[in-house]
């Protein structure tokens, strides 16, 4: 666990991020929390030349509401999501979501924008902004660009993420009406499956209103995260009761392929949680409605 | 050497919760431990491991890394040959050779086949990284019921069907049975007993192979000075005397030669003894000319520090209707991995002698079979075969009070070993020193609440909860001694000094690596001395402090190495009170020690310093008389102690995802005479966490071609703090007779007894389903596929 060599250099500014990271001809890799990246350079499973720490460069951090949106700043760290009163006021499953990330220590390092771009297939945020159907934005030599989270998530490990680009901010629409239900893995606590659900129930119907908006995505279950097209099919236009919303999860294995297949999860029991924690999330989502 | 010859300590610090000495350092980061020690001209080694878990080394291609910076060495097993001794096994079983580096063939992944050495950590690495290393692989061995039919292939060629080791114990084997010929069995009294049983309960059981997981690695730094010659070398063990031997033969050195310092250690847990590592570091500063250092990285921490357990084991109960159980078979089949390690084979024999549990059982009887397989080899490991046997028995007896319909903690009164039998000699061997487990039983009972608990159990079924209760009886066997017991020696060393201004210098040859010794040690000797423990600074972990001793290990510190520094502390006591009699003019029968001072009841006193300096400047001291105020001693306890407990959990299954929620644990411990409570609830609350990992999370899984599965924390799951519920705990105290403080150890009890009483739980609350058995660790995929099995 002791890593090849590499050089280290500090950016303070975006455009200075972006340059140290164009200048180079050899491998080079933005640096965040280093949670994901640092130890796959202990293995010696990444090998880059360089890394470009962005966890110094101002206004790259940090949670604000503008213009009916709600913005997340790419090195915002999970432990910031999680404390965050803006976040646990207008979109409280990005705060229930970061606080089930990994152990305290992961929570103080990891930042929201490394998940996003390290996609690995177990991480809890990238089925949340897939379901809150967040913008992200991305900058880089050719200049900005935003892409929807739906799109980003390509494959496993693989994400709309050109060489030298780097994601700078998520932006979102305020939704109550969302949660996050997870079967954390033992030992990683990454999620052996993970389930987001945002809602859009009819206003005035008390606690069966019915459902006129759902997104839902999951985690672990495959490659990447990606939305559970037949639950949301099958909720659409619900009176939310607990046999629609059993009915509704009990879909969610439709469409989705190469389901992963470890020590920690068979196909088999994964396909099944995702039916039991689609079900755990609708239902607490409906309940913050 | 009697125990009540010997002055037990007063009183005032025994008992008290003093808080560790040791800490404030430790939390603050200021400790040394092993990579903090650092040498002017040390070079560091790292190793190039198999990555194949069976197959002959066709060529080791070390042209690249030789020719990379700051490599100072490249040399492969073969170069190695000769140079290096074997790895050392202590058992009195035969075992096959064991080369640190092999020079031919790879038994298990992570198994060392080359080396480099360089100027920094990092160019070592980066050469390690260059050697290519080509083998042919032979068929991997990895399941041990195969193994012991010979199959895929044999590991040794010296061991037929890879069996190490063939042991029958018990009722009707000769005492003396150390051929173990089958034939001089005589079975009439265990067939009689099974003939003649009402019940029998027949299970097999898996305790899973799992990793020791200390905190810090492994590590080493030698120092090999020529002109002298010397040999100084800092390594985490938990015996330095037992490591300078071995390591001062290595080198050819005689012990006067060779010095072994444990430094601060981030954990030991039986599995931090001696390893081919060390050896090899030794050798190379010796050849080099520079000091040597070798520091574990996780990764390595998994493939090659000692893994535990892996025995499956086939269990018989007899029993009549009313509960009390006639006999015990168990057939064990241990997987004790690719080679032999200090006391490998040793472990698994620990198990039969506590297969009776504590209970009055008048016929036992095992057979274990241990075998070779490509894996990391076993060694101890917190409980070392202990954990095993009391896995086995409270899986059986609570197996019997499901057959009988009766309340678990009945079918365990009946059979309880009672007060008035002790010293207890049960059927598997062991003579049991003192108990009162029907008393401790009760306490438990009480502390949880246990009618209310079964009547909250109930209504939470009838909503259609899967809640269950599990109890275990543990019985610990501590202090391994004496020497008969122990062929490494069963004794401990301790010396105790006055220094000329009255403070106490102590040492103790059981090498402390997290246990609080410098706290509860000097608690001891305060007492004995009537003085406050922060006038005594203990030292211990160095063999050039330490003259001589057998380590920490087996729960034995407090028990034999306690008792010797009582012994050496009483030798100065005794020369003490015969100068303050003559500076006083008394009779030393009046000589009393207290509040800091030596003296007469209601006339003269002297300060300690006064009684030293009489002692150091000998002037006045009459002729003849020798000055000084320091012994030494050696203490072998004339038995082993035997502390026990009992837990009770609850836990709730998830129907829906099959996750059992540890809800509540309860435990009572006895480990005899307590020093320093916070201590052993700190040893308690460790051994628990420790005990239920096993059970519900904690396995090393190799796949078919012998790769390590589970080769990092993001694989293998010990749990953490917010998986536990507050333990709640309480204690029963019954002295042991065997030493002056009563002490009976407690290291390894949570251990022992947190597996079964959780595993016991998980069943109960799934035998509503029809299930009567689960295997650990009870990860939450198996536990679902038996509720879906279940309900289907």
């Amino acid at each position: 666990m002791i890593p090849a060599a590499f050089d280290y250099r500090r950016a303070k500014t975006i455009d200075e991020a972006l340059a140290l990271i164009g200048e180079t001809a050899e491998e080079a890799r933005f640096l965040a929390g280093g949670h994901s990246l640092i130890p796959l350079m202990k293995l010696r499973f990444s090998q880059p030349d360089r890394l470009v720490d962005i966890m110094h460069v101002p206004g790259l951090a940090g949670i604000w509401e503008r213009n009916g949106q709600v913005g997340i700043g790419a090195t915002t760290r999970y432990v910031e999501l999680e404390r965050s009163r803006i976040l646990q006021d207008v979109l409280p499953v990005v705060a229930e979501a970061a606080g089930e990330i990994g152990d305290p220590q992961v929570r103080h390092r990891g930042t929201i924008g490394g998940s996003l771009a390290h996609a690995d297939p177990a991480a809890d945020l990238p089925a949340v902004m897939v379901a809150l159907d967040a913008f992200l934005d991305i900058v880089g030599p050719q200049g900005r660009r935003r892409v929807q989270a739906e799109d980003f998530f390509q494959g496993f490990f693989t994400v709309d993420l050109a060489e030298g680009e780097l994601i700078t901010e998520m932006r979102m629409l305020p939704r109550r009406a969302a949660a996050y239900a997870k079967l954390h893995q033992k030992a990683s606590h990454f999620a052996l499956v993970g389930v987001a659900a945002a809602l859009e129930i009819e206003a005035g119907n008390g606690a069966g209103g019915v459902c006129r908006g759902a997104r839902v995505a999951v985690t672990g279950l495959s490659t990447h995260a990606q939305r559970l097209r037949g639950v949301e099919a099958s909720l659409i236009g619900e009176r939310l009761a607990e046999e629609s919303i059993r009915a509704a999860a009990e879909r969610a294995p439709e469409g989705i392929e190469e389901i992963n297949d470890d020590l920690h999860g068979s196909a088999e029991y994964r396909r099944e949680m995702a039916k039991v924690f689609a079900a755990r999330a609708i239902r607490r989502a409906a309940a913050r409605a | 050497m009697a125990a009540n010859a010997t002055p037990s300590p007063g009183g005032k610090h025994v008992g008290q919760r003093l808080k560790r000495r040791e800490d404030p350092a430790l939390i603050r980061g200021q400790g040394t431990f092993i990579d903090d020690v650092r040498l002017p001209g040390m070079l560091h080694l790292a190793f190039k491991r198999s990555d194949v878990a069976h197959g002959r080394i066709v060529r080791v291609d070390t042209s690249a890394a030789r020719a990379m910076p700051g490599v100072r060495l490249v040399a492969t097993g073969a170069d190695l040959q000769g140079v290096l001794p074997n790895v050392p096994v202590i058992t009195p079983f035969p075992y096959p050779d064991h080369p640190a580096v092999t020079p031919d063939k790879v038994r298990y992944v992570g198994e060392p086949v080359a080396l480099v050495v360089a100027e920094d950590r990092y160019q070592a690495q980066d050469a390690v990284e260059a050697i290519e290393v080509t083998i042919e692989e032979l068929p991997a061995v990895v399941d041990a019921e195969a193994a012991l039919r010979g199959e895929p292939t044999l590991l040794h060629e010296d061991f037929v069907n890879n069996v190490a080791l063939r042991i029958i114990s018990g009722t009707g084997v000769a005492e003396a049975a150390g051929t173990q010929d089958p034939e001089a069995v005589d079975d009439r009294e265990l067939e009689a007993a099974f003939e003649t049983a009402e019940v029998v309960i027949s299970q097999r059981m898996v305790n899973p192979r799992i990793a020791p997981s200390a905190i810090e690695t492994r590590g080493v730094v030698a120092q090999y000075e020529a002109t002298r010659p010397y040999l100084t070398i800092w390594s985490t063990t938990q015996r330095p005397h037992a490591h300078r031997r071995f390591l001062a033969a290595a080198l050819g050195l005689g012990e006067h030669q060779a010095r072994t310092i444990a430094p601060e250690m981030g954990g030991g847990f039986g599995a931090k003894k001696i390893y081919g590592e060390d050896f090899v570091a030794a050798a190379l500063s010796k050849q080099l000319g520079a000091p040597i250092k070798w520091i574990e990285d996780r990764s390595e921490a998994f493939l090659t520090t000692t893994h535990a357990r892996d025995v499956i084991g086939q269990i018989e109960l007899a029993a009549k209707r009313d509960g009390t159980v006639t006999a015990l078979k168990a057939r064990l089949v241990a997987d004790i991995g690719a080679y032999e390690m200090l006391l490998t084979a040793f472990i698994p024999t620990l198990t039969h002698g506590l297969l009776s549990g504590g209970y009055a059982i008048p016929v036992i009887r095992s057979e274990l079979i241990e075998v070779f397989t490509n894996k990391m080899p076993t060694d101890a490991y917190r409980g070392a075969g202990m954990p095993e046997a009391i896995f086995f028995v409270e899986r059986s007896m609570e197996l019997l009070a499901r057959e009988l319909r009766m309340d678990p903690a009945e079918v365990r009164r009946k059979n309880f070993i009672r007060p008035e039998q002790f010293p207890y000699k049960t059927a598997a061997g062991n003579e049991y020193d003192s108990g009162e487990y029907e008393r401790l039983l009760d306490a438990t009972l009480e502390l949880a609440g246990w009618e209310e608990m079964r009547a909250e159990q109930a209504a939470a079924r009838a909503e259609g909860r899967l809640v269950g209760l599990g109890m275990s009886f543990y019985i610990e066997l501590c202090a391994i001694g004496p020497s008969t017991m122990f062929p490494d020696g069963g004794w401990e060393h301790g010396s105790v000094t006055v220094e000329r201004d009255g403070r106490i210098t102590a040492t103790t040859g059981a090498s402390a690596h997290g246990q609080g010794h410098e706290t509860s040690f000097a608690q001891v000797l305060a007492d004995q001395f009537g003085i406050e423990p922060g006038a005594i600074t203990l030292l211990h972990g160095d063999t050039a402090v330490a003259k001589q001793g057998v380590g920490t290990v087996a729960s034995r510190s407090l028990v034999v190495g306690g008792t010797a520094l009582l012994m050496a502390g009483s030798k100065v006591k005794a020369k003490m009170t015969r100068f303050a009699a003559q500076l006083l003019e008394a009779r030393e029968e009046e000589i009393e020690f207290a509040n800091g001072e030596v003296g007469v009841a209601g006339g003269g006193k002297l300060s300690f310093e006064e009684v030293a300096s009489y002692a150091y400047a000998p002037q006045q001291l009459p002729a003849g008389t020798e000055p000084g105020l320091s012994e030494e001693a050696f203490w072998e306890p004339p038995g082993m102690t035997f502390p026990y407990g009992c837990y009770i959990a609850q836990v709730e299954v998830d129907r829906e995802t099959g996750e059992a929620e540890l809800q509540r644990f309860v435990g009572v411990d006895d480990c005899g005479t307590i020093v320093n409570p916070l201590i052993v609830e700190g040893q308690i609350q460790g051994g628990i966490a420790q005990g239920i990992g096993p059970a519900l999370t904690e396995e090393l899984r190799y796949d078919e071609h012998g790769q390590l599965l589970t080769g990092s924390f993001m694989d293998y799951a010990i749990p953490r703090a917010s998986d536990l519920p507050r333990f709640e705990l309480g204690v029963t105290v019954t002295p042991s007779p065997l030493n002056p403080l009563g002490a009976k150890g407690t290291g390894e009890a949570g251990t022992i007894g947190a597996t079964p009483a959780v595993v016991n739980a998980v069943v109960d609350a799934l035998s509503e389903l029809g299930v009567r058995h689960v295997d650990p660790a009870l990860h939450p995929e198996k536990v679902w596929r038996l509720i879906r099995g279940g309900e289907r």
